[in-house]
């Protein structure tokens, strides 16, 4: 085993990982819920905005595969932590005193993980696949993308269920955030409750900016189809 | 006058050895208020021994919370509900008559139940065997305060080594990870300049160590601080991770 990948396989190794790749994927966020804020412009807004994408396409190809590889990395390093801390434990507790000594968030990083990536599945079988790969419908094809969101988010428990992991989103992040920083030993007694806001504010900004949108296309463009 | 005695049942586990599988029994209990925790599993084991049954097996020493020797995980909350004591600090007039207590070792696959409420945390002395120390091999006895050190800095040093090695950040983190305990024994001497020879080769070794055992990793939930009868610090993680960052650039330049 070479130096690198005995580092990255200890402890400390792995919450590195986590760190960085999850950095990576809360500037995504931001960068995606820019993008998509178009969307309350109205069909013009966002078919110009996603036809603006497709003029950098080679550039937007190589993100996507460096999301890709911070996604699959995120995904996998986190599961085997999960196991392999659930190992640690040996045998559970009669009484859990956890409620006492630590935030529900910071201790269902695995559960709200795993509906952000159930979410995560179905929306790149759905967005990403029709607007990238095969729209059953044509819309694709004829740069009506704005008319494919109409569609899935007049879909009642499409919506649900983006509603449901946007919160849990919220809660991803909220301990996300900080712990980035607290990994990459950036704690001070100081900054950091100002991080611990930032994070706050940053997660509760990105729960309500996404879940916003299945929520107003339900409601202001469900009943015309 | 005495206080009125408390009526408590207590739901200790019981547990043969390391290999054998434990359970809960009840005790009904009669405690005064003014007894410690300690002192009324004593006055259980007198009440246990008279009827010839075994005693329940628990770890104590100095009964003042200065050596880290006791832990009992108390209706899940290592050393009890109350915060920076250890067991041997807390006393029954915090529980209230009629109270039922569930009494557990400290659970973790790194700490093996030696028996009943005893758990086997040599663990701890062999990450500190692998690089809790400074070596002073040779001269004579330096003067005092031949190095300057700026208070700030020997107070936070200070607070770290506070840590009594209980094991109470490895009870209550939910993934039984020791970054606590070894990240307070990194900085009390990455803190001063004694520790600076050693500093980049000791969080190394300690953390391999660390693994090694079977400690889980650290995913940030802070309990553990919220549960040190010491109240020691998560900066201090902070600082275990930066340390073995750099220790994986810094090391690399000096290997031949």
């Amino acid at each position: 085993m070479s130096s690198f990948t005995k580092f990255l396989n200890s402890s400390i190794g792995k919450k590195l990982m986590m760190a960085v790749t999850g950095s990576f994927l809360l500037i995504f966020l931001i960068i995606h819920l820019i993008g998509n804020i178009t969307l309350f412009f109205g069909a013009e807004a966002f078919n110009g905005y996603v036809g603006a994408l497709d003029v950098v396409k080679p550039l937007i190809r190589v993100v996507e595969v460096v999301l890709l590889a911070a996604f699959v990395l995120h995904i996998f390093n986190g599961l085997k932590l999960w196991i392999e801390n659930k190992r640690a434990r040996g045998v559970n507790y009669k009484v859990n005193g956890s409620p006492e000594n630590s935030a529900l968030y910071s201790r269902t990083m695995f559960l709200s993980g795993s509906i952000i990536f159930i979410f995560l599945v179905s929306h790149l079988g759905t967005f990403f696949w029709r607007f990238n790969v095969y729209d059953p419908m044509g819309l694709a094809n004829i740069h009506q993308y704005f008319d494919i969101v109409v569609y899935f988010f007049g879909i009642w428990w499409y919506v649900i269920l983006y509603v449901i992991a946007m919160v849990l989103l919220g809660f991803h992040l909220n301990h996300g955030f900080q712990s980035a920083f607290q990994t990459f030993g950036w704690n001070h007694k100081k900054y950091f409750p100002l991080i611990q806001k930032i994070g706050a504010i940053y997660a509760v900004f990105m729960a309500i900016g996404f879940a916003s949108m299945p929520i107003y296309f339900f409601f202001f463009y469900g009943g015309n189809q | 006058m005495e206080a009125k005695k408390l009526n408590l049942t207590l739901k200790i586990w019981r547990q043969k050895n390391s290999n054998s599988a434990g359970s809960f029994i009840d005790y009904k209990v009669q405690v005064s208020p003014d007894a410690s925790f300690l002192e009324m599993l004593d006055e259980l084991n007198n009440s246990l021994e008279l009827k010839g049954e075994e005693a329940v097996h628990f770890e104590s020493d100095c009964r003042e919370g200065i050596c880290g020797t006791c832990g009992l995980v108390i209706n899940g909350r290592p050393h009890g509900p109350l915060a920076k004591i250890a067991t041997c600090q807390l006393h029954m007039r915090n529980f209230k008559d009629g109270d039922t207590l569930w009494v557990e070792p400290f659970r973790a696959k790194a700490f093996s139940v030696i028996k009943d409420l005893m758990v086997d945390r040599s663990g701890f002395d062999k990450i500190l065997q692998a690089g809790g120390y400074i070596s002073v091999n040779t001269g004579g006895v330096p003067d005092a305060n031949a190095i300057p050190i700026p208070k700030e800095i020997s107070s936070l040093a200070m607070d770290a080594a506070a840590c009594i090695g209980c094991g109470a950040c490895v009870a209550a983190c939910k993934n039984a990870s020791a970054m606590l305990f070894v990240s307070a024994k990194v900085s009390q001497y990455a803190l001063l300049p004694q520790g600076q020879p050693e500093r980049y080769q000791r969080v190394e070794k300690m953390v391999k160590v660390m693994d090694e055992l079977g400690f889980g990793s650290c995913t940030n939930t802070y309990a553990c601080e919220a549960e040190c009868p010491k109240g020691i610090s998560v900066t201090n993680i902070a600082r275990l991770n930066r340390d073995f960052i750099m220790a994986k650039i810094k090391n690399k330049e000096v290997e031949v």
